[in-house]
């Protein structure tokens, strides 16, 4: 039976702070294993367990590790992201208002790994509890020898530099958020360079989400064997879900991976609010295609399923939509945001998206004409692969599943104008 | 006036800075350390901190209108964000942005002439099982209706 590790301290009293972390076992069992070993046996050990990326990603934590050059005079970096934004997500926040020394912990795991001596948390401005509580938990672990030049009384050092975002979603992209922590504007970079070749400064950066490094503290303690009894082949482990929407029991639930979603629906949201029907779920956040009720009857929630259904994981957020959902509605409200949160570097995107906000208003005031809907679509794949990161994909995507699904809804409207 | 730093204020700037690899790579926290020691950023403390970490001041005004969630001179004393993305939106978003303009008798992106209140609309807070919801300066308010709001703004002095 599945037993909950991320959340397990939440409701108790003081768990931010860095003695109760002590008394249930942190600092000490993990870090004891930790030097016991050298840095390549560590991504050797992340690697086995196939923890994946719960930033939204999913892309094998340990393999990204590896990718970081091993004879290097260039510092390398850590950046953590902490710049929880998508849509429909909020368990990072609590992993830090709850647990912040399991994060820390986490970081120094991954430091080691990586040979890295300074780590950045960049943490989103508007998570004001949360940066308190880092830099009180992140002087704790000064002041007991956790950080600073030799930690533990090791030959290792370790700083970690806090940062606040300030506003833009955009910086919960790697490169992006590069470019904010060397101050600039949170402007994507093309890849190649990756960042484990050529990030923070040009030296070899790892940047990765804090639920995925909250995981190590416990894959170090109680085992790669431990962790792969959970979840499914492709996605081991356990996962924080975000339930939101038109659901009775919002909340995080951490679950298995592969959790059926009716399942996380019915037994643990309490089944679709005020008794209405179900009509559909956005995974993953915002940036998920939607998938209708009819394909949620066998669907588990692991990264390979819901891919199957042309959809994503993503960060683990599930918004439920009721029979009453207006899908013009839902299209014009996630155009706008990602219309607001382009950088506006490239044109495709900067543009496009404007002329999706401007055809999807003029749609909704009852000027649409039928041939918008094509337009929509031709924009949509003018978009796609044609820009510096995936904001346009993000935005384009659902779209595009919302025209796949439910195209008789806008079609109904124009119809319904043009009377 | 041209506001400045006091010279406890420079000692902690210093040490802000020293943190990162370099100056330009402080600028996100010295903007923010600004913020806290002026109230609010504008043009003319952009070129203040341009002077002091060596950036030409087009380039700290160009963070500075980049980054939204910096406290502006045209905010208000207390700045009400209230979150409009999808999972709040269909909590019904819309209606609390059309109550709180009522109650105030001022439009989005306006602040009242008292200066004490200023409206935004703003995406995810994170705060999605908790919607509708708001952030005023650095608390949340959440699962409001129009009788918490009442209870809300009428605590702010």
């Amino acid at each position: 039976m599945f037993e909950p590790y991320l959340t397990k301290d939440w409701t108790k009293e003081n768990s931010h702070r860095i003695d109760f972390y002590l008394k249930q076992g942190g600092y000490k069992d993990a870090i004891d294993k930790l030097f016991k070993m050298n840095p390549s046996e560590v991504t050797e050990l992340v690697m086995a367990s196939g923890l994946r990326g719960r930033g939204g990603a999913g892309f094998s934590t340990g393999l990204k590790w590896n990718f970081v050059p091993k004879n290097t005079d260039k510092p390398v970096y850590l950046a953590v992201n902490a710049d929880e934004s998508e849509p429909g997500t909020f368990k990072d926040r609590y992993i830090i208002e709850n647990t912040p020394h399991l994060l820390i912990e986490g970081i120094i795991i991954t430091a080691y790994a990586i040979n890295c001596n300074t780590a950045f948390i960049y943490i989103r401005g508007e998570f004001h509890e949360g940066y308190k509580k880092l830099e009180k938990a992140i002087q704790e672990a000064k002041d007991k020898g956790y950080l600073g030049n030799k930690i533990f009384g090791k030959d290792k050092k370790l700083d970690i530099v806090l940062i606040r975002g300030a506003g833009a979603y955009i910086c919960g992209e790697e490169t992006a958020l590069l470019s904010s922590i060397e101050g600039s504007r949170g402007n994507p970079k093309l890849k190649p360079p990756f960042p484990a070749v050529e990030g923070l400064f040009s030296c070899p950066t790892i940047i990765n989400n804090v639920e995925t490094i909250a995981n190590l503290p416990f894959i170090l303690t109680r085992g790669v064997d431990w962790f792969k009894s959970m979840g499914t082949e492709k996605s081991p482990g356990g996962k924080l879900f975000c339930l939101s929407g038109h659901i009775n029991n919002p909340g995080v639930y951490e679950l298995e991976l592969g959790t059926p979603i009716m399942d996380i629906i019915n037994n643990y949201g309490d089944g679709v609010w005020r008794n209405k029907k179900f009509k559909a779920i956005i995974p993953g956040g915002i940036s998920a295609p939607v998938i209708p009720f009819e394909e949620c009857k066998d669907l588990k929630m692991d990264f390979e399923s819901v891919a199957a259904k042309g959809s994503m994981l993503g960060s683990g957020a599930i918004t439920v939509l009721d029979q009453d959902m207006d899908m013009l509605s839902v299209s014009r409200n996630i155009i706008k945001f990602f219309h607001h949160e382009s950088c506006g570097q490239c044109t495709p995107c900067r543009e496009g998206m404007g002329w999706l906000d401007k055809i999807l208003k003029r749609i909704d005031k009852g000027n649409g004409r039928m041939q918008d809907l094509n337009l929509i679509e031709e924009i949509c794949h003018n978009m796609l692969g044609r820009t510096i990161c995936v904001l346009a994909d993000a935005g384009a995507l659902p779209i595009l599943g919302i025209l796949k699904h439910y195209r008789h809804e806008l079609e109904a409207k124009i119809k319904d104008s043009n009377k | 006036m041209v506001r400045e730093f006091s010279k406890e204020a420079l000692k902690e700037l210093e040490g802000i800075i020293n943190q990162f690899p370099n100056a330009k790579s402080s600028l996100m926290m010295v903007m923010r350390f600004a913020e806290k020691e002026f109230g609010y950023i504008d043009a003319e403390t952009c070129q203040y901190i341009a002077s002091l970490l060596n950036l030409s001041p087009a380039y700290v005004y160009g963070n500075l209108n980049f980054y939204f969630h910096f406290n502006r001179e045209f905010h208000g004393k207390y700045r009400i964000m209230v979150c409009c993305t999808l999972m709040c939106h269909m909590k019904g978003a819309g209606d609390i942005v059309s109550y709180l303009e009522k109650k105030l008798g001022i439009k989005v992106g306006e602040r009242t002439h008292d200066g004490k209140f200023s409206l935004e609309k703003v995406e995810c807070l994170g705060a999605c099982h908790k919607s509708p919801m708001m952030q005023i300066n650095d608390k949340d308010y959440y699962d409001l209706t129009n009788d918490k709001i009442d209870e809300i703004l009428d605590k702010l002095e």
